[in-house]
């Protein structure tokens, strides 16, 4: 279960759509335990790329620390299909790194942004229920 | 020289949930060595089958990739904190 603000939830799509026609992606800054998402961070694509994304290793590091300082964790990473459903591809599920984390699949294929929250363990994905506050 | 390492959310089980450890080295090889020696879990999480670093994590000395400072080989100094960090990629394609 993931627990966001709206506004966060807003952020994360303006983020999202900023960005097309390239994948943007962002880490989730909050509670592992019970997933509840304190705020997001931005990042750069490093990928560069309207396929894949990577996010930038020295921007995760500086949000990993301030996180920490902060008494929160990175609880889990969120990037955009621009073309695709909302839905974690085999690149996504293949490169998942933490399955406690919390993988939040933007789609823009539609010009109704879909906001969708799953957990990957183990290689399977699972949708999880997303409690707007 | 004693140097604390962050542990990730991911690998926290195997150091019995600890978000932070600390062991002695001169180097961040031996460091690492003495952390997957106390943690056996970590091994396969830290390094390939070849003792070179895995592919789908990162090291950093203070803000510094190991990768771009001399690797395992990078000197570490007492009250230098190391961070392990798993990549994070994947994509549509």
């Amino acid at each position: 279960m993931l627990t966001i603000r709206h506004e966060t939830q807003l952020e994360v799509i303006a983020h999202c759509v900023s960005c097309v026609p390239e994948e943007a992606c962002g880490l989730l800054i909050g509670d592992y335990a019970s997933g509840l998402v304190h705020h997001v961070v931005p990042t750069e694509n490093v990928a560069h790329s309207a396929m894949v994304y990577t996010v930038d290793p020295a921007a995760f590091l500086a949000a990993d620390k301030e996180a920490a300082r902060a008494g929160f964790d990175v609880i889990g990473v969120y990037h955009s299909h621009t073309h695709t459903e909302a839905y974690p591809s085999p690149t996504d599920v293949g490169q998942a790194p933490d399955p406690g984390w919390h993988y939040v699949l933007v789609s823009l294929r539609d010009i109704v942004p879909v906001f969708r929250s799953y957990s990957i363990v183990d290689g399977t994905v699972t949708e999880e229920l997303v409690i707007t506050q | 020289m004693t140097v604390s390492i962050r542990i990730p959310t991911v690998l926290r089980p195997q150091t019995g949930g600890s978000a932070s450890v600390a062991f002695d080295g001169a180097t961040i090889g031996e460091v690492l060595g003495a952390m997957v020696a106390a943690h056996p879990g970590l091994a396969g999480q830290v390094f390939s089958a070849d003792g070179s670093l895995h592919k789908f994590v990162n090291i950093y000395v203070n803000d510094d990739d190991v990768r771009y400072t001399g690797g395992l080989e990078t000197p570490v100094a007492d009250g230098d904190e190391v961070t392990i960090l798993p990549a994070v990629a994947g994509g549509a394609a």
